[in-house]
């Protein structure tokens, strides 16, 4: 049986004018397990503190109700003065007697009589509350980065500077993603190589800063502070200690005919290969789908011309496991497939291209070397369609294309044709819109530009049909402004294609257990007021991962996500919630249904051997929730049949003891 | 046993989550807005820490209504409680009312941290609801009503 | 059908495939066969029974079954194989150690309604197309519908597929049917509230609280049910006054919704004839009607419509302003 004290508060007249304190102390006095009661004027003042902290020690309370004013006033307050004194800080329980009493009710002996009512419940509870412990878990300070790209780059950086280790995993044999392939940058059009490249390089110099170029995680085990990842190094063949990039082995290599990634096969690589020429790090990797000598054993050119002898066909792949405290998510994204749109031909004509393809076509450094020629017969367009919103802002059900709208298109799409007529001013360019969306510093006022000094054709309407015809794109289209049907011969047409998360995205959201919506990016911890935080604790979210944005808004993103990282790194210790979800092994039927409503993934199952009353052993599925981790919203104790789930500090016997004796 | 007389009020238990509808009642009373003492609220972490037990148990021990409140759809402090507790409530009160219980005894209602005003005038009607439906006679188990 | 069933048995457990063989067991009466489990062809031989009577749903029991040593063979009938679908779900069965044989069932009979029909003492029953043939000890044949003595699951089918097997026994599966399982709930719905209230008052009150159909039911395996557990709040046995029973099958069928596969036991074997498919059917037809069609142990699901939402979900207040008004 608890001993328990009650402390009501006046809290000057605001309770006292319209609750008889006098009353709830004296009939609180007489409920079972209550072995002192009595009221104050102020019971969060220095003196009420001290009143229930003295009472504590002379009555050996082991339980405390107040009340006062809002538990999200001062239960903290009542629950560091019990602590001072040695009693559990999860023995002090609340009656709201105030918002929810007092200052709601005027006729006294209401008022007076749902105070009661409210100490009684508050007393019910603390008869089964428990002494909580918040549990400690230390942190490791180093962070681990998925996906180089600009959001992963701006993460590690920042968080290098502050003095942790960052490791960054990329997939591909460089980092620099989807920016590095994008000519110029909208909307002060700096080239893209100008601004990337630097961070590229002062990110393989920060020594704070670990690569794992042409990797990938594998497997993602523990949680906040203490993370155990496996990181798989795929064989590229090349060993990278010893490559120096000087790219003799890629002009040599026999077998000249292998689709260049980098310029969406827009021209052709070698078996061995740099992506390209600020790749970081520079280093050579061979296609293990094209090498001559890894298919058939002959071969061996790019060995015999390699000065260092870097060259290993025998590579293997290779696990390195690492511990980290955190882990970025900035695992970016890839336009859609456009060939599932018929309409737009995209795979009957080279010319009709995606606009990654256009930025690559436009690109000095491109397959054209920055010239405009037109993929089929390399001639200069004189004509090209802009078609926007491809996949993007579909119909709910769609299975070709999104409902979302991808954010970058409208703008990046009023960049190349700016450029385009810029460059070539004989090239007529009409952009086929839905609506033109340009929210962002300076962003209407350059969409402005392309259409009054530019002279683009905007063109409110959807492409209907695109038709190879001897040499041209017949292109067909409605001018919804003008209500009539259009005719373009056109020599090119450009898909703005939406954008959707990386592929790489859903395995790993299912690795990290962070959750992710329909569409697959992944969800803040909160919409508004935790959008760099998944719900998954220690696991952060940087860049288009998280949804569409434009390169501005990835880096912002990337440095608030590095903020965070760093705010949890500089902790040596993380102190948990102690009201968090707990499961009785004996209970548990192992059915996985509270893992499944769990929204932070902290639900995990072992088999455990038990024995059994009949002197058998069995082995069991059971759960078992990592304090850690659990927030304490109590989905699984809900879903859990047997009862084996329950929330400490909210238990299932609390609660209908607080029910009881209200309903008494 | 205790027999009721016209003197019933109704008794009603409001589930509040923690986040919002607990905020948004504190929000009701700093602002002074006034609802029937009828209302007593159980303060849960989030709405879906409601088991239909506690619900049942409710109406067991003579409740007459029961309202469950949460953070609106989206809102929610744990992203999907809500989402789940709605499903669960939308269920329970179906079989509630297949049961033959009078609809409008159970009720779920999103009330944020800033819908003081909110609170009040969902507290006001439920009463009201309550109120005209009068005794909840159904579900009711004499049995815990013999002290 | 039971000599193909009792020579594949005997040759999976001569082959060593498996160790022992889930099946039914003949009973005092042509009528009462149990679940068993069988160790050797002799026993087989002596007691494995299968007939329009062995409707019992058999994969609750591989439970514990697939906790011991050895594989054992099943027999499943296609609601059978949807509970132990729902198992494998829900990770309390181990499939590595059953060995399925897959078998049809095209209705089995209810003892009760042949007993009404003025039937006893049937020493076998035959299935023709579309009738049962009984024999009864006094050399009577009896040709009876199927449909008039169907047990009220089979009547209200809702699908021959076997959804999970090693092999089938007749080598070919079959289909889901069509069926008006939820016309019952409907009529049900459409009753004004104190027309309804009545209606459950008289079946709940006939409860007995004997848990026949929690222990029946394959969707509740709790390793402690809350009723029996002191702690839960919950524990309680006798039948005092009528909320005790109403909330024991509130409860038990929230407990379920989602899990429940329909496959029907809870009503077969209650001994009050208490309706209690009515209760997991409404929260299976409000699921379908609200969150999409869902059928518990149809394939591997992680989720179901309880343990999962959409952003968009009616809000419960639909619940008030849809049908049942009586009107």
């Amino acid at each position: 049986m608890q001993r328990i004290g009650v402390f009501v508060c006046w809290c000057g007249s605001n309770i006292a004018g319209t609750v008889d304190v006098k009353k709830v102390a004296e009939t609180l006095g007489h409920e079972p397990g209550v072995v002192f009661s009595t009221d104050y004027q102020y019971m969060c003042s220095q003196s009420g503190q001290d009143l229930v902290k003295d009472s504590i020690r002379t009555y050996n309370l082991t339980g405390v109700v107040i009340c006062s004013c809002s538990p999200r006033m001062h239960e903290n307050t009542f629950r560091k003065a019990a602590a001072s004194v040695g009693l559990n800080p999860y023995m002090v329980e609340i009656a709201n007697i105030r918002e929810q009493v007092s200052w709601i009710h005027k006729d006294m002996e209401t008022a007076t009589e749902k105070a009661i009512i409210l100490g009684r419940a508050a007393i019910a509870k603390v008869h089964l509350n428990a002494p909580l412990i918040a549990g400690e878990t230390p942190v490791t300070k180093r962070a681990l980065v998925i996906g180089g790209g600009i959001a992963g780059i701006q993460t590690a950086l920042d968080i290098a500077e502050a003095g942790f280790e960052v490791d960054i995993v990329e997939k591909s044999p460089t980092i620099g993603g989807k920016m590095a392939q994008i000519d110029k940058t909208f909307p002060t059009l700096d080239c893209a190589a100008c601004i990337l490249t630097p961070k590229m390089v002062e990110a393989s110099q920060q020594e704070n800063i670990n690569i794992y170029a042409f990797s990938e995680v594998d497997e993602v085990k523990g949680f906040v502070g203490n993370f155990t990842v496996k990181i798989r190094r795929k064989a590229r063949y090349v060993k990278e200690e010893l490559c120096t990039g000087c790219g003799l082995c890629t002009e040599k290599c026999p077998q000249k005919k292998v689709p260049d990634e980098f310029n969406l096969g827009l021209s052709n690589r070698r078996a061995i290969y740099i992506p390209f020429a600020q790749a970081v790090p520079k280093v050579a990797t061979i296609d293990p789908n094209y090498c001559t000598m890894l298919k058939t054993g002959k071969c061996g050119v790019c060995s015999k011309v390699c000065g260092v002898k870097a060259i290993d066909y025998t590579q293997k792949d290779e696990i390195v496991e690492r511990k980290y405290g955190a882990i970025v998510v900035a695992t970016g994204f890839e336009p859609i497939k456009v060939d599932k749109f018929e309409e737009f031909a995209y795979a009957q004509s080279p010319d009709v291209v995606t606009s990654l393809e256009y930025e690559r076509l436009m690109n000095a450094a491109g397959p054209t070397g920055g010239t405009l020629l037109r993929p089929s017969d390399k001639t200069h367009p004189h004509t090209i369609v802009f078609v926007q919103c491809v996949g993007s802002r579909c119909d709910e059900k769609s299975e070709k294309g999104k409902p979302y709208c991808s954010k970058v298109c409208c703008m990046y799409t009023a960049k190349h044709a700016m450029l385009t007529r810029e460059k070539y001013p004989d090239t007529e360019v009409y952009v086929f819109y839905i609506d033109v969306r340009t929210p962002g510093k300076n962003f209407d006022e350059f969409y402005r530009r392309a259409v009054e000094h530019y002279g683009v054709h905007y063109v409110k309407g959807m492409v209907g049909k695109v038709t190879p015809e001897n040499g041209k794109l017949k292109v067909q289209a409605s001018d919804l402004l003008d209500n009539r049907q259009l005719h373009i011969d056109a020599d090119m047409v450009v898909l703005a294609a939406a954008i959707e998360p990386d592929k790489s995205a859903r395995p790993l959201a299912t690795m990290l257990t962070a959750s992710m919506d329909t569409n697959d990016f992944f969800t803040e911890a909160h919409p508004k007021l935790r959008p760099v935080e998944s719900p998954t604790a220690g696991v952060f979210l940087s860049g288009m991962c998280q949804g569409p944005k434009d390169i501005p808004e990835t880096v912002s993103q990337a440095s608030a996500c590095a903020a965070k990282v760093i705010g949890l790194l500089v902790k040596d210790k993380l102190v948990g919630n102690p009201c968090v979800a707990h499961s009785d092994e004996m209970m548990c039927n192992g059915c996985s249904q509270c893992q499944n409503v769990c929204p932070y993934g902290a639900i995990t199952y072992t088999e455990k051997e038990f024995r059994m009353p009949d002197r058998t052993t069995a082995v069991r599925r059971v759960a078992q929730v990592n304090p850690a981790v659990c927030q304490g919203c109590g989905a699984c104790t809900v879903t859990c049949p047997s009862g084996a789930m329950d929330l400490f500090g909210f238990s299932n016997n609390q609660i209908m003891a607080e029910v009881d004796a209200i309903c008494k | 046993m205790q027999v009721k007389n016209e003197n019933w009020k109704p008794l009603i238990v409001a589930f509040c989550c923690n986040w919002c509808s607990y905020a948004g009642a504190d929000l009701a009373g700093t602002n002074r807005l006034n609802y029937p003492a009828d209302v007593k609220i159980i303060r849960v972490p989030c709405s879906c820490r409601v088991n239909p037990m506690f619900i049942l148990r409710a109406f067991q021990r003579g409740a007459d209504g029961v309202i469950v409140c949460g953070c609106h759809p989206g809102d929610c402090h744990y992203t999907s409680g809500n989402y789940y507790a709605r499903r669960r409530m939308t269920l329970l009160f179906s079989m509630l009312d297949y049961l033959g219980i009078e609809k409008g005894r159970t009720r779920v209602e999103w009330v944020s941290a800033a819908e003081g005003q909110k609170f009040a005038e969902t507290m006001n009607s439920f009463v009201e609801t309550i109120t005209s439906l009068g005794e909840n006679k159904r579900l009711e188990d004499l049995r815990c009503k013999t002290e | 059908m039971q000599d193909r069933m009792i020579a594949r048995a005997k040759e999976l457990l001569a082959d060593g495939t498996v160790d022992r063989v889930m099946g039914w067991k003949k009973g005092e009466f042509l009528y009462d066969a149990t679940p068993a489990v069988f160790y050797s062809a002799e026993e087989l031989d002596a007691g494995f029974v299968m007939n329009a009577f062995t409707a019992a749903n058999v994969s609750k029991y591989l439970i514990k079954e697939t906790k011991k040593e050895g594989k054992i063979l099943a027999f499943l009938k296609p609601c059978d194989s949807f509970s132990f679908r729902q198992l494998m779900n829900e990770h309390r069965v181990d499939r590595d150690k059953v060995y399925i044989v897959g078998i049809p069932s095209w209705g089995k009979a209810d003892m009760e309604k042949i007993r009404q029909k003025g039937i006893t003492g049937i020493t076998s029953i035959e299935e023709r197309e579309g009738d049962f043939v009984v024999n009864t000890i006094l050399r009577e044949t009896h040709v009876i519908k199927k449909y008039d003595v169907y047990l009220e699951k089979c009547k209200n089918c809702k699908s021959k597929e076997i959804v999970v097997y090693d092999e089938l026994l007749d080598g070919e599966n079959g289909a889901a049917v069509t069926n008006s399982r939820f016309d019952e709930v409907a009529k049900l719905e459409a009753m004004t509230p104190d027309e309804r209230f009545a209606f459950w008052q008289n079946e709940l009150s006939r409860c007995i609280r004997c848990n026949a159909c929690r222990n029946v039911c394959p969707a509740c395996t709790c390793e402690k049910c809350v009723f029996d557990n002191p702690k839960s709040g919950l524990e309680n046995k006798a039948a005092a006054t009528s909320f005790e029973e109403n909330m024991f099958h509130i409860i038990r069928a929230f407990h379920v919704a989602g899990r429940c596969t329909d496959c029907g036991e809870c009503s077969r074997v209650c001994p009050q004839h208490i309706p209690l498919h009515l209760l997991n059917r409404k929260f299976i037809k409000d699921m379908n009607e609200l969150y999409g069609d869902f059928q518990a142990g149809e394939a591997e699901q992680q989720r179901h419509p309880v343990t999962s939402y959409r952003t968009d979900d009616a809000e419960p207040g639909v619940i008030y302003t849809r049908g049942g008004t009586g009107k």
